[in-house]
């Protein structure tokens, strides 16, 4: 049980600046997802708190002191690996209670422990095995179980799923929820993929080029993103931007006008998110359908507006449209539209 | 899955072995066998005529307590060679691991050694410490000890130990280096979080998963000590003092073309071979059910 603060932290690799100043309050119990793509800084950040890499500047506080200087065993931490890093020479009761057996704890009391864990987990009848013997599910839940049989302050998980199978994936993320908010730790999570980054979060931080676009509860970066990359990133399929003008009649988007909600005079970016379209005979929206992907509950259609941008709209049910160039005309309700500064990103109203 | 490629026919397949089975035969079996069946016969000293005598070299010889001596002898040598060269290889292999700047200059000075011919580094040894003119003797006389290793036989063994094992360590630290850094980042990770140290981490985790590169320089160091090291032990002490450095193999060398013994020389070797290949299966049989692959 533990909360974790980050404090302005910054990392350098030589001369590259990677982490630019993340600044986070985790409170006791959270789960937090640290989400964006390759190259963003968020599995240095994660190591950062692990204390695998040293902080270039700025300070990090677990339950409030200070562990910049502390050495990874001193900072009661726990750590799920992408690629698990079980130890191939043990079995797997050995890989769970290895942390234990440091620690100095008599032999009985690491065999009940690693006991416990192993029923949490599934993990009863293999607890003779060796990593190689398992399959990828099962690995996975042995780095969890030595995970856990530690009984940390805080979870630290790097993307830890991303080895997986799709539909072990779905399964593992809501076993990893649940076990956690069981548990009540505190636990940071790294991925790339924004339906983990939804799904388990309490809050999520939207990572790009070494900064913080967002922090927030996953709900208020799907209606609220504050950047416009944060906008892209989050929500599937990606949000459509397109660059528009705004003035007294509304919001000019080439040929189009739509409505403007906040009245922003200038240039802005407007988004627009697939899901949000509906079609509409008088719509002001008119999209050329080059390609529907039918999923069944909705139906992606990709196309070209007049201007030539490309665009996606996903409506619900299916729509027998065909794949050459059918016209359709789609309309969006004014508090769906996300408008942002065309320099900036950033939002605007 | 394994691959194989089925041929039709011999004579692809019986082209294609021809050259591992001549070089084979050629420098191997033919000699083995040679060696076997000169082992069976006592040559007159002139060489112009053998007489038979079945099994008597073989038994002469292990009668013969000089003989046995050098089976101690060799035992100690072939101990102390693997460990002093092993050891610090590793030792240094993993300081070189630990480095992340400059870690190739360290390397490829730590391989030179290897490069310099067995007989070359005795002559090199022997100078340093030559009773009269070497340095490293001049020094210890300096600080009160008198080195002598032409009359000390246990000083003739250690210099001859390290003087084998010098250019080793360089050989097995290649090894050593290349395994550790094949030990994935993450495994040492996750054992620092788990709270061991690094030494405690060395000898738990990277030590067992060195474990085949381990078991593998300790074959080719035990078979290279007992083989490799005449060169060295010939410049530096012949086998004297009174023997105390005459390992088989120097002694199947001095009792065959320095005493002209064929017939005792060539059951010796017979003999070595059998040692050799012994210990070989044993090292299989019984360590490598500890390596993990």
């Amino acid at each position: 049980m533990a909360t974790v603060e980050l404090d302005d932290i910054h990392k350098r690799f030589g001369a590259e600046e990677v982490i630019k100043g993340v600044s986070l309050t985790v409170a006791d119990g959270e789960f937090i997802v640290i989400v964006g793509p390759s190259g963003c800084g968020k599995s240095t950040l994660l190591r950062m708190v692990a204390g695998l890499e040293t902080i270039t500047s700025g300070e990090l506080r677990i339950n409030g002191l200070r562990a910049n200087e502390k050495e990874p065993m001193d900072r009661d931490i726990a750590m799920v690996f992408q690629n698990y890093a079980l130890y191939p020479h043990m079995s797997v009761a050995q890989n769970m209670g290895y942390g234990l057996k440091i620690a100095g704890l008599p032999r009985d009391a690491i065999a009940a422990k690693v006991a416990e864990a192993a029923k949490l987990l599934q993990l009863k009848d293999l607890l003779d095995r060796k990593p190689r013997q398992l399959s990828g599910g099962q690995r996975q839940r042995v780095a969890m179980g030595r995970a856990i049989v530690r009984d940390p302050a805080v979870f630290l998980f790097d993307e830890p799923l991303s080895n997986l199978d799709a539909k072990l994936r779905v399964q593992m993320r809501l076993e990893i929820r649940q076990l956690q908010a069981d548990l009540g730790t505190t636990a940071l999570y790294v991925t790339h993929d924004q339906v983990e980054a939804m799904t388990m979060a309490d809050r999520m931080i939207v990572m790009n080029a070494g900064r913080a676009e967002q922090i927030g509860t996953p709900l208020d970066v799907y209606e609220r993103p504050s950047t416009l990359f944060a906008a892209q990133f989050i929500g599937s399929p990606a949000m459509n931007v397109l660059p528009a003008e705004g003035g007294a009649d509304g919001l000019r988007v080439a040929e189009m006008v739509l409505p403007n909600p906040a009245a922003i005079t200038g240039p802005v970016m407007v988004g627009l998110r697939p899901e949000h379209l509906y079609p509409d005979p008088e719509g002001p929206i008119g999209l050329r359908v080059r390609l529907a992907e039918p999923l069944g509950a909705n139906t992606l259609l990709h196309g070209t507006l007049a201007s030539g941008e490309a665009f996606t709209a996903s409506l619900a049910g299916v729509h027998g449209i065909g794949q050459g160039g059918t016209m359709l005309r789609l309309s969006v309700a004014p508090e769906n539209i996300h408008l942002f500064d065309a320099a900036s990103g950033r939002r605007l109203g | 899955m394994e691959k194989r490629v089925t041929f039709r026919g011999w004579f692809l397949p019986l082209c294609l072995i021809a050259p591992q089975i001549v070089i084979s035969a050629v420098f191997f079996f033919f000699p083995a066998g040679q060696a076997v069946w000169q082992s069976l016969f006592i040559p007159d000293p002139f060489g112009l005529s053998s007489q038979f005598v079945g099994l008597g070299n073989f038994k002469y010889l292990l009668g013969d307590p000089y003989y046995r001596a050098s089976f101690v002898t060799t035992a100690i040598f072939s101990t102390l060679v693997t460990l002093a060269s092993m050891i610090p290889a590793l030792f240094l292999a993993v300081l070189a691991d630990r480095l992340v700047k400059s870690a190739g200059v360290y390397r490829t000075l730590l391989i030179w050694p290897y490069a310099v011919a067995p007989a070359v580094a005795g002559v090199l040894w022997m100078f340093m410490f030559n009773t009269r003119v070497g340095v490293v003797a001049w020094y210890l006389g300096q600080l009160g000890y008198d080195w002598n290793h032409v009359l000390d036989g246990t000083e003739a063994m250690g210099l001859v130990v390290v003087a084998s094992s010098w250019g080793r360590i360089s050989y097995n630290f290649l090894f050593f280096f290349a395994a550790l850094q094949a030990v994935p980042r993450s495994i040492i990770e996750a054992a620092a979080i788990d709270g061991a140290r690094f030494w405690r981490r060395f000898f738990t985790i990277v030590l067992p998963l060195l474990s085949p590169t381990t078991f593998f320089l300790l074959v080719v160091n035990i078979v290279y000590a007992f083989f490799e090291t005449f060169g060295v032990i010939h410049t530096i002490t012949a086998g004297g003092p009174q023997q105390a450095t005459t390992i088989l193999v120097y002694k199947v060398f001095s009792d065959g073309f320095v005493g002209q013994d064929l017939g005792s020389s060539a059951a010796q070797s017979v003999i070595l071979l059998g040692v050799v290949g012994l210990l070989t299966v044993l090292q299989f049989k019984y360590i490598e059910k500890r390596v993990h692959y």
